[in-house]
């Protein structure tokens, strides 16, 4: 029963060939015999899960009307605040975090009424591309338990792919959906920027996160889509405007697409199994009607390097809040209150956390303001006028996910710029706020996924999801064997 | 590139972080590769270029100035390390 995708749960479910409490059941029967191999989670409600499954199915029984994704189990990454739930962003500074309310998009699966199973374990403040900068545990990549799941949004992933949750949230910074999804051949969504509310996210980046789906399939993908999108006041960078759906829009004809195929995208650094999955996703987009060449995006390796000045700075401003005082963790022994604040955030943060902490303050301190911040603003300008111009002429954008297949725990923990190298493919649609969804178009030798990301244009979900549904029926699925 | 262990321990002191002797000079090894890694960004001539903050243009987000419930004061300071009194206590900072 774990297997079912979210929308086969949900029609269960409606036409009452079963219960949420069989299906919560089920998830949390997995969850007992995989994850001490798996541990994508951080907290696991059990009773909670239960409880909201009986709520849901005595609504049904009374014939109440009743949300959109009734009765279906998820969880999410841990950084989404959720009322009186630990919400610990996998860091010991906010070890015994609860937080007072929901988050906006907590609070809109609420509102549908899913069942909440717990929250996911991530990279330490989402700074991290393989969750092994999480205080409490590594998460494991499911087709294979020596492989890392990515990050930072890795515990999403790897839960997806272990079937214990129909479908999770993530969020994205610079790949931190695409990625893990692309290690774990699951389906990841990052939106256009300002279409989901990041109200009651803990912030990172605040001008490049975005909240976003994790799931088994594009279907799944568009449907939590459709429940998350949407203007909120509550959040001041929220775009207004009303969305159609995008479960709806998946017709799977892409007749006559015109997709570009970046050959900065292609080139060295992109293993040779990646490359031959994504080439043969082309000539399957070919025989359903599209249309693609190679193009240029020629400013994309400088994407990285603008990536980390800018999400760096913004982090060491965002977590500046993180001093013992107003919530988590407050160091024991302190002189003053200067000492309270250096002692309890050299204790309560991790070492890359740290590193971005130093690397930001660097980048904005008196003298390396305009030649390392500024400069990369600037960088990023360039960056998006190359997309405007690519989209003058092409639909979407179709490339690697990932340079390569899920690499070794421990193998990239020693060189930070070797680990932020995995983020290549996916930092540029950060930094131009564009929507992309990473989908498995193959597996390599070992059987591991590689996934495939196709990047749209501002607003251009329905055209983005709607390709990768055509993709999808053309790939065989490989599931992992825990 | 080269970042000395004074001027990483200047970036901590603005940071407020606390930096052991090995963690300095690990720092100090990391951030020279990561900040020579962005020196990548001077190949780019960027003269006149306006510098991107957001990728969606987008002014200030006004609201009408109405009283709204707000959260509980109580449940607010329940995360606080040390609170009292309906407020955060902190170390003495005046003599």
């Amino acid at each position: 029963m774990h297997t079912l995708t979210a929308h086969e749960i949900r029609d269960k479910i409606k036409n009452k060939e079963m219960s949420s409490k069989e299906i919560t059941k089920a998830f949390l029967d997995r969850i007992e015999k995989v994850e001490d191999k798996v541990e994508s989670y951080v907290t696991i409600l059990p009773e909670e899960a239960m409880k909201a499954a009986e709520t849901v199915d005595e609504k049904i029984a009374k014939g109440e009307s009743v949300g959109a994704l009734a009765g279906v189990p998820m969880a999410l990454k841990d950084n989404l605040c959720t009322k009186d739930i630990l919400t610990t962003c996998s860091s010991k500074m906010l070890h015994n975090f609860r937080p007072p309310y929901d988050c906006t998009v907590a609070q809109k699966l609420k509102d549908a009424d899913t069942v909440l199973l717990g929250k996911l374990n991530m990279d330490e403040f989402a700074m991290g591309s393989s969750t092994e900068n999480s205080f409490f545990k590594k998460t494991k990549n499911p087709y294979d338990i020596t492989k890392v799941p990515g990050g930072s949004s890795g515990g999403s992933a790897a839960c997806v792919a272990a079937d214990e949750a129909a479908f999770t949230l993530g969020s994205d910074t610079g790949g931190s959906i695409r990625q893990p999804a692309s290690l774990c051949g699951c389906v990841g969504l990052k939106p256009t920027y300002g279409t989901v509310s990041r109200f009651g996210l803990v912030a990172f980046a605040s001008s490049l996160d975005q909240i976003g789906p994790l799931a088994k399939d594009v279907t799944d993908c568009a449907l939590v889509y459709d429940q998350i999108v949407g203007y909120d006041a509550m959040d001041s960078t929220s775009v207004n405007r009303k969305y159609a759906s995008f479960e709806k829009a998946l017709t799977g004809d892409v007749c006559g697409l015109k997709i570009g195929v970046p050959a900065e995208y292609m080139g060295e650094g992109i293993s040779e199994p990646v490359q031959k999955a994504i080439l043969a996703a082309l000539d399957s987009f070919k025989a359903l009607g599209a249309e693609y060449e190679d193009m240029h995006l020629p400013l994309n390796e400088y994407a990285l390097p603008a990536y980390y000045m800018i999400s760096s700075a913004e982090a060491s401003s965002n977590l500046a809040r993180f001093d013992g005082v107003k919530y988590g963790f407050r160091a024991e022994k302190f002189d003053d209150l200067v000492d309270l604040y250096a002692q309890t955030r050299s204790e309560g943060f991790g070492a890359e956390v740290k590193r971005r902490i130093m690397i930001g303050t660097y980048a904005l301190s008196s003298g390396y303001y305009d030649a390392y911040y500024k400069k990369a603003q600037q960088v990023r300008t360039m960056i998006m006028q190359d997309f405007d111009k690519a989209f003058e002429k092409y639909d979407v954008l179709v490339t690697p996910a990932t340079p390569t297949t899920a690499f070794g725990i421990g193998e990239k923990t020693d060189d930070p710029l070797q680990m932020y190298m995995a983020d290549i493919c996916t930092v540029s649609v950060n930094i131009a706020g564009l929507p992309a969804v990473v989908l498995p178009c193959g597996y390599d030798a070992n059987g591991l996924p590689v996934g495939l990301q196709i990047i749209g244009k501002p607003f251009g979900e329905a055209a983005i999801l709607n390709a990768a549904y055509a993709l999808e029926k053309n790939i065989s699925k490989v599931r992992p064997t825990l | 590139m080269k970042i000395s262990k004074e001027e990483v321990l200047h970036v901590a002191k603005l940071a407020r972080l606390k930096l052991s002797d090995s963690e300095a000079e690990a720092l100090s090894a990391d951030m020279e590769s990561i900040i020579g890694f962005a020196n990548k960004l001077n190949e780019l001539d960027t003269e006149g270029v306006v510098p991107t903050a957001h990728a969606i243009p987008m002014s200030n987000a006004f609201r009408e100035d109405v009283v709204k419930p707000s959260y509980d004061r109580d449940a607010m300071l329940a995360n606080a390390p040390s609170a009292e009194d309906g407020g955060y206590t902190v170390p003495k900072v005046v003599e």
